[in-house]
């Protein structure tokens, strides 16, 4: 049976080069201009086959807006693509699929009510799309180690899971180039480790893979080669596996990383913000129910909560923020107050300051000025009203402030919050929390799509925060982050959270294993204090 | 054929797009003409020209903008938040009523008051019967633009029972009008000779006070959030269900106020038909006019224009009276189109 493995091989058989053979991907000199700003200026990059290359920079030096002209997302302002040596224009994601070029996204775009086959079956060309879809996805799900049932509904399967029907979506389409943008942020240590070897196994296929991470220890590891992109220009072309994770990252701020100081122990104070047997049933059907959450967080303390997306921050985050009211008043209380019933405004009046996950939407409104965002969560506290009227001076000195002690980039206030760059629009959301100095600050992601710098200061401002007697609760799935900066770690899990334990009696690994669902009673006897 | 997103929208474009909705209407309507039989040029200078020639048309088309510009703006606001309001002329019905009411139990009283209380009793008459709508939306989540269409209806029917019944003029030979009303009860005419009034003042007003209210105030800024981002509204920690309200009430107080300046301007008494469908043609002027409120004040303008147009070819060129409604519906149709080829684009394969 000439199965469909083997035509796959054969097919990529002609792609297999070394250092010297055509360049797969070649870009000349390629330029974008938005208003106000240069988002690519004379980029050249050249991309082998076979190779895993890593696009770095900082927030706003230009990585997504690059990879979105290579797939025909944006079209370049100047400059040239050349395809195996030939001049292309790539002016629609259509186009790109039928070079080769596949892209799997930081956020997938999956129907929940549907099953896995028929969710890639919907992304991919008609022809493909026939008979013996499911025998395809599951050979080759298997031969990549990227195990995936086609009949399973997505609503049930994790993010790691996710991600993988949006690989083999791309897979099927025999691609010779992948793009994959932050791919292991949504995945456990574990999961990630597992991720690598089905990429290093494309590579040695001559599959070509341009990988853009902040983590730089697996960029290490991984890739054959990096593209370094500063303020929209490529600063350096190297091997990384030859540089250290500070020399890439100075390399991509072109000045010294600063890590933040682990603060050491303070004593912990007062309860100021306590959750007792908080359960909650979620509206939306595909939600994930709370189950019996409790903790105390204390005046100066980081309270880390691990875990993966989908196992219920978003839903505890909501119960927390006030944006859903719990049943009972009580199972929320700040200090003396039981909050469970008051709504986000009245929650802010008391000091809680909240940083939610989505930037776009949520955190911000997109097709708003930046000074109109800032007035979004700071027109209480900063005290920017007055008789209904919005004191306009006064808020654009209030966002002006987070822009400048935050370092974001951007041509003004007055640009709207989709002009920025995803990790300096993360950067103005956390900060317009900071700068208002909540006495309770509860954040989810914050570092979610930051460049190693910018992650490295606003570490430091939350470690900051606490050493000056707030309480701070950081809700992550980067555990370098939480290890960095928490003084107690806790996981969350399929809607549980387990009992908080201090950093330093805990690793990497054990809690690594706990949110993968691992709750084996041995194990955790023998080596989890949890 | 396929329809694709464009990666990039052009924003200059945005505000193009009723300009080359009304050039496409223009150009549409010319070869509407040139079929029937009618000279192109000769008759869009009847329909678009003429009308405005002296100052006689010109305070005609004021009079008509009026109204559509109040209700417009106060559709506006809703429409930003999503909040689908359909009922503006049913609202403009029962604040007219209930305005005109008040001028006719005062009937002969001769006080500076009587006119400010029309307009107040009017509002609040428009606003009662938005919160019908209002409350069954944050009640019973029913569909507002269901509900508020049906009212309307309810309302037109509420009126031809009172002026066939109570409202009759008793000395009107049975015809079912409500009697004149006297002086103090009618808005003064601003320009002798013609049947411009002050109402345009009240019209002029709404589009200052929402000029402000969207631009520099808490409950402006609500309603924009709400509608471009519902759940940072929710993280900011405004209330939707109040700003659904609030979207009732606007709407409902500038639908009654332009029901109450045409009972007490070019009307002058309440009869069987008070308004020609101005509460719908006010949806067509707030979404022409960008839900901004100088942009409901241009289109206000060219729509009041499109009456005059249509009345002037039936005079003229002998045009069915459906050319009004045919300009109109051209003119939202070619806007809506234009809306979609900025932010798509067909791909012919």
């Amino acid at each position: 049976m000439d199965s469909f493995v083997a035509m796959y091989l054969r097919l990529n058989a002609s792609g297999w080069g070394n250092e010297g053979v055509q360049s797969l991907l070649s870009l000349r000199g390629i330029r974008k201009e938005f208003p106000g700003c240069l988002a690519n200026d004379d980029v050249d990059l050249d991309v082998l086959p076979g190779q895993i290359h890593a696009l770095l920079g900082e927030n706003g030096a230009g990585k997504s807006t690059l990879v979105k002209m290579i797939y025909g997302i944006l079209r370049p302002d100047g400059g040239e693509m050349l395809w195996n040596g030939t001049p292309v224009t790539i002016d629609t994601p259509s186009t790109a699929r039928a070079l080769g070029i596949g892209m799997v996204f930081q956020h997938f775009s999956l129907f929940e009510a549907l099953t896995v086959a028929e969710n890639i079956s919907l992304g991919i060309p008609k022809e493909l799309a026939g008979p013996g879809l499911n025998d395809r996805i599951v050979e080759i799900s298997k031969f990549y180690g990227l195990p995936l049932d086609p009949t399973r509904e997505v609503h049930s399967l994790s993010v790691g899971e996710r991600q993988r029907i949006e690989i083999v979506r791309c897979l099927l389409q025999n691609p010779k180039l992948l793009i994959m943008d932050e791919p292991t942020s949504v995945l456990t240590p574990q999961e990630a480790n597992k991720l690598f070897e089905t990429l290093e196994r494309l590579a040695s296929e001559g599959v070509s893979i341009l990988y853009i991470s902040h983590r730089l220890e697996e960029i290490r590891k991984l890739c054959h080669k990096a593209t370094i992109l500063r303020l929209g220009r490529v600063v350096s072309d190297c091997d990384p596996s030859l540089e250290t994770a500070r020399s890439l990252a100075e390399m991509m701020m072109g000045g010294d990383l600063n890590l933040a100081e682990r603060r050491q122990g303070t004593a912990a104070g007062p309860v100021l913000f306590e959750v007792s047997r908080l359960s909650c049933q979620p509206e939306d059907p595909f939600g994930v129910p709370l189950k019996d959450i409790s903790f105390a967080l204390r005046e100066g303390e980081i309270l880390g909560v691990a875990g993966l997306a989908g196992n219920g921050q978003k839903e505890l985050m909501g119960m927390l923020s006030g944006e859903t009211l719990s049943d009972s008043p009580g199972m929320i209380t700040m200090g003396d107050v039981a909050v469970g019933s008051l709504g986000p405004r009245r929650r802010r009046a008391l000091g809680l300051g909240f940083v939610p996950e989505e930037r776009l939407g949520h955190g911000a409104v997109p097709d708003m000025m930046l000074w109109e965002n800032g007035f979004l969560s700071a027109m209480q506290g900063q005290n920017l009203m007055s008789k209904g009227f919005i004191k306009v001076a006064k808020t654009v000195g209030f966002t002006r402030a987070v822009v400048n002690r935050f370092n974001v980039k951007t041509a003004g206030v007055e640009h709207n919050a989709s002009s920025l760059s995803g990790g300096n629009l993360q950067k103005f959301i956390v900060g317009r929390e900071i700068e208002q100095n909540p006495s309770v600050l509860i954040v989810l992601q914050p570092t979610w799509g930051v460049d190693a710098g910018s992650a490295t200061a606003i570490h430091q401002e939350l470690m900051d925060m606490a050493a000056n007697g707030a309480a701070v609760l950081v809700i992550s799935q980067d555990l370098d982050e939480l290890f960095a900066v928490s003084d107690r770690i806790a996981v969350m899990c399929e809607g549980s959270l387990s009992r908080a334990t201090p950093v330093s009696d805990t690793t990497v690994e054990q809690i690594g294993l706990l949110m993968g669902g691992l709750q084996d009673p041995e194990r955790i006897a023998a080596g989890l204090a949890i | 054929m396929r329809i694709e997103a464009r990666t990039e929208i052009s924003q200059p474009m945005i505000y193009m797009a009723p300009v080359l909705a009304i050039a496409l209407t223009m150009l549409a309507g010319m070869v509407l003409f040139w079929v029937m039989g009618h000279d192109p040029l000769v008759s869009l200078y009847t329909f678009f020209v003429a009308p405005v020639n002296n100052l006689d048309g010109i305070a005609e088309l004021m009079i008509k903008a009026t109204p559509l510009v109040i209700i417009g703006i106060g559709l506006s606001f809703g429409f930003r938040a999503n909040v689908w309001n359909i009922g503006a002329e049913g609202q403009l019905t029962i604040g007219a009523i209930a305005g005109g009411v008040l001028a006719l139990v005062f009937y002969e009283v001769d006080s500076l008051f009587l006119l400010p209380g029309m307009i107040i009793v009017a509002a609040l008459g428009g606003m009662a019967w938005a919160a019908i709508p209002a409350f069954l939306k944050t009640r019973y989540n029913a569909n507002e633009i269901l509900t508020s269409l049906m009212l309307t209806y309810v309302a037109l029917l509420i009126l031809s029972m009172l002026i066939h019944g109570p409202l009759k003029d008793p000395d009107g030979m049975n015809f079912p009008e409500s009697r004149m009303l006297h002086d103090a009860a009618l808005l003064p005419i601003l320009i002798e000779d013609t049947r411009l009034h002050a109402g345009v003042f009240l019209a002029l007003a709404a589009v200052a006070t929402a000029w402000v209210i969207l631009g520099r105030h808490i409950i402006g800024f609500q309603i924009k959030v709400i509608g471009m981002a519902p759940r940072a509204a929710s993280f900011a920690g405004f209330d939707q269900r109040k700003i659904i309200w609030l979207s009732f009430m606007f709407a409902g107080a500038a639908s009654g106020i332009a029901g109450i300046s045409e009972i007490a301007g070019p009307l002058g008494q309440i009869v069987p038909t008070i308004s020609p469908g101005y509460g719908f043609t006010a949806i067509i002027v707030a979404f022409v006019g960008r839900l901004h409120p100088v942009g409901i004040l241009m289109a206000g303008l060219l729509m009041a224009l499109s009456y005059l147009g249509g009345e002037n070819a039936q005079i003229e060129m002998n045009m069915p009276n459906a050319v009004t409604g045919v300009f109109q519906g051209m003119l939202l149709f070619f806007l809506l189109a234009c809306d979609v080829l900025i932010k798509f684009r067909l791909r012919f394969k």
